[in-house]
């Protein structure tokens, strides 16, 4: 899936930057390229760049530097209703005046097509998305998730090839959001579009995307499918905005190909696996996901690293347990245990040992 | 039935607690807008409501004339005048006459049948003279006192309600028979005029739509800072007297004005041929497009304000060209500006007075103007409101019919 090179890629950017006022950078030496058929997504907090990047591709505003090319042709001098892109909106932007059957008309009569092709083409992109009988009604007659559907059958209506989203769910509730992922990806899969999907969903990103373009500040901080960008981080940025994630200072005192001896700032000595520190006196933060910190010694492996921790706060959630700890100085160290029937629930105050394995934990950026 | 009713927790039926607890609140809100109420019957519903009475009711006759309006009352229509009405005439002109009222009732004969004025003022001179028989001296005085339309137009006069002023708004003459009937083509005013206004308000709208439909459009496109340099631009005629704008643009087009001299003195035009741009209709269209301009522009804007980009965007996306987007999916959503704009220049326009009365000349004056000199000139109150209430109606009808093509609360005007 992640191929990345350019000969076969359907989409690509190549070293653009933007700036709309010629003061600030929005996006900086964006490099990407996509194969036909992949769902991206493009992931970051608010004002990282992620609308201007598909607007740029859309048409609607140019590269500042770079280029971007699709399907080989580069497209800077292609205006936007002859690239052939389709585009789901954040608003959804159906057209207020029109019924939903027009809407779905409008891309079909203004590429000249027959009645009777319009009325088997819209029918089936209203079918595609649980809308067949709604076509009669305007957009202000259906709720949020109604028209959420016909501004995907909108933009699929005429069989693009490239279609981009910009944060389609954002309005939606958590239920109908969690339906619509599917719903997406499995329309996606099933029409081989390819997508290019934005959100600030960290959730909607893992679960819905082939590979994960993680934005911040104008840079693609790591580009990987979903499973990687999770499990191996490639820098604190990602492994902080990825899922849950206890962090500890200190100094490189040691360090090897693939191991490294870190001096937190308590003293402490622990291992870690060094990924984007180099030398002997850096400072760095080592990162380690919640769930992989045990505190059952019976079942830490033998060579594992134990530290002491204090217990500040027992969090019951259902199937899990979220404790947060004191560690080494930070007090914000959670761990994650399953509710299962042997549980210890931990009271605040007790003083507890807890473990990890050297491999799970990431000797990151400072 | 009464099981169905929904009662509060004490027994009392909801609908009525629900009224009781409104009702302060609904007094009190009564007292905020009273001052406005009042201000607004006093000054508008008022003199309005007067003005359109007088349309229908003029009593200069029917009071002045109690006796003849009695034998009129007494005798249906087409009966001859005997020797009874005769009598009555001739007692109520000498009545007439001594309480100095003979001046009005000439005038509101003369209304309706003109030149008959000095008809009615030197009777009233003679009339204390006048004998039995009354209809051979009566005639004697004036052969005029004979004729059957002077008759007409007294029984006509004496009716309570007339629709006289009406008749004569819409060019309609009294005939010697006592019925309105159209008047010759070249005694046609009033026609022509409310054509004229309603045709040139239509031209004046439609230049408004085309000026300032661009303006509006970037005024809600351009970011904040260059938007609000323009609004000011746009509001800056609201800030200078209307005399002064209407003045400027004599100064401006006349045929000694400032653009004919320059095209002149360039050699684009000789001097004989200077444009005619003043004291004709396009004066009064250039002058009240320019006038009226920012009460288009403002509902246009604030309805394009609200249509987000992504209208716009989605169109193009979908593989529209930019003049099919603009066609098919910007305009129809800028309709309630559209129509609110309209709607409002065109009845600005249909009333409008000064700008036409300075630059319209005889070509380019509206029927406002028509209007302003019976109320001031010829002090026919009553026709000048006929006038003003058919104008009324007109623009009553259009709002009627705007209402059922787009439908009044699809209209935005700020
Ligand atoms: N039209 C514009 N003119 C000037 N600056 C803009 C414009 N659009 C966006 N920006 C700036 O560019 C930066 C990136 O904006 P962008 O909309 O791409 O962010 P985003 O990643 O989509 O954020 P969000 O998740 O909030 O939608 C922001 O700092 C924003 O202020
Ligand atoms: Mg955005």
């Amino acid at each position: 899936m992640a191929g990345s090179n350019t000969s076969d890629a359907f989409v690509v950017f190549d070293r653009v930057q933007k700036s709309y006022d010629g003061e600030t950078l929005v996006v900086k030496d964006l490099n990407l390229s996509m194969p036909k058929g992949e769902f991206l997504t493009m992931l970051g907090p608010s004002g990282s760049g992620k609308t201007t990047c598909l607007m740029m591709l859309a048409g609607f505003e140019t590269a500042t530097h770079g280029e971007i090319l699709l399907d080989g042709r580069p497209i800077n001098n292609i205006p936007p209703h002859k690239r052939g892109i389709g585009m789901v909106f954040q608003n959804y932007a159906l057209f207020p005046h029109m019924t939903i059957a027009e809407n779905l008309s409008f891309p079909l009569e203004v590429r000249g097509m027959d009645k009777s092709v319009r009325e088997e083409k819209i029918k089936r992109a209203l079918d595609m998305v649980q809308m067949g009988q709604f076509g009669n009604r305007r957009p202000a007659q259906l709720s949020g998730g109604q028209q959420q559907r016909v501004a995907l059958a909108r933009a699929l209506v005429f069989e693009p090839e490239l279609v981009l989203m910009d944060e389609p769910l954002g309005a939606l509730d958590k239920q109908l959001r969690e339906h619509m992922q599917f719903e997406i990806t499995r329309l996606a899969h099933d029409l081989g579009i390819t997508v290019v999907y934005v959100t600030h969903d960290q959730t909607e990103a893992l679960t819905m995307s082939d590979r994960v373009a993680v934005f911040n500040d104008g840079v693609i901080q790591q580009l990987a499918p979903p499973a990687e960008l999770y499990e191996a981080p490639k820098n604190s940025f990602v492994a902080q905005f990825i899922g849950e994630n206890n962090t500890l200072e200190g100094v490189v005192t040691e360090i090897s190909n693939d191991k490294c001896v870190v001096k937190l700032d308590d003293g402490e000595l622990i291992d870690a696996r060094p990924v984007n520190v180099t030398k002997v006196g850096e400072r760095t933060r080592v990162s380690i996901r919640p769930e992989r910190v045990e505190m059952n010694k019976a079942r830490l492996q033998p060579g594992a690293h134990t530290l002491k921790a204090t217990v500040c706060e027992f969090i019951y959630m259902g199937d899990i347990f979220r404790t947060r700890l004191s560690v080494a100085g930070n007090d914000d160290f959670i761990i994650k245990t399953r509710n299962a029937p042997d549980a210890v629930r931990l009271q605040p105050g007790t003083e507890i040992e807890i473990g990890w394995l050297p491999q799970d934990c990431r000797a990151l950026d400072a | 039935m009464s099981d169905t009713i929904l009662r509060t927790a004490d027994g009392k039926p909801l609908k009525a607690a629900l009224q009781r607890a409104s009702a302060v609140a609904r007094r009190r809100a009564f007292w905020l807008v009273l001052p406005l109420l009042a201000f607004v019957v006093i000054t508008f519903v008022v003199p309005i409501g007067q003005m359109l009475s007088r349309s229908v009711t003029n009593d200069a006759f029917s009071a002045n004339m109690p006796q003849l309006v009695a034998w009129f009352e007494a005798n249906p229509e087409g009966t001859e005048p005997d020797e009874a009405a005769f009598a009555a005439l001739a007692a109520d002109l000498t009545n007439a006459a001594a309480e100095r009222t003979i001046g009005s009732v000439a005038t509101r004969i003369n209304y309706d049948v003109s030149g008959t004025r000095s008809l009615f003022t030197s009777a009233g001179r003679k009339a204390k003279k006048l004998e039995a028989p009354f209809k051979e001296s009566v005639v004697a005085m004036d052969p005029k006192w004979g004729e059957p339309i002077v008759w007409a137009a007294m029984r006509n006069a004496s009716a309570k309600l007339t629709t006289s002023f009406y008749q004569a708004a819409m060019d309609r003459k009294l005939s010697a028979k006592g019925v309105f009937e159209k008047a010759p083509g070249d005694l046609q005013v009033y026609l022509k005029l409310f054509g004229r206004t309603l045709a040139l308000s239509a031209v004046v709208t439609f230049l408004c739509l085309l000026l300032g439909y661009p303006v509006a459009h970037l005024l809600a496109s351009l970011p904040m800072s260059k938007s609000s340099l323009l609004m000011i631009l746009v509001l800056l005629p609201f800030w200078t007297s209307l005399l002064v704008r209407t003045t400027s643009w004599m100064v401006l087009l006349q045929e000694q004005g400032i653009l004919n001299n320059t095209l002149v003195g360039l050699g684009i035009i000789s001097d004989e041929n200077r444009f005619a741009l003043m004291y004709n209709q396009a004066g009064t269209i250039i002058a009240m497009t320019h006038i009226l301009l920012p009460f288009m522009i403002l509902p246009l804007y604030s309805v394009m304000k609200t249509i987000p980009v992504s209208y716009t965007r989605a169109a193009r996306s979908l593989g529209a060209t930019s003049w099919t987007t603009f066609r098919r999916i910007y305009v129809p959503q800028t309709v309630p500006g559209i129509g609110a704009g309209g709607i409002l220049v065109f009845i600005l326009a249909v009333g409008y007075y000064i700008t036409p009365a300075l630059v319209g000349g005889a070509t380019g004056t509206l029927i406002s103007n028509q209007i302003a000199f019976h109320m001031q000139d010829s002090l026919n109150w009553s026709l000048a409101a006929a006038l003003a209430a058919m104008l009324l109606g007109a623009v009553l009808a259009l709002y009627w019919v705007y209402d059922r093509l787009v439908g009044i609360d699809n209209m935005k005007l700020g």
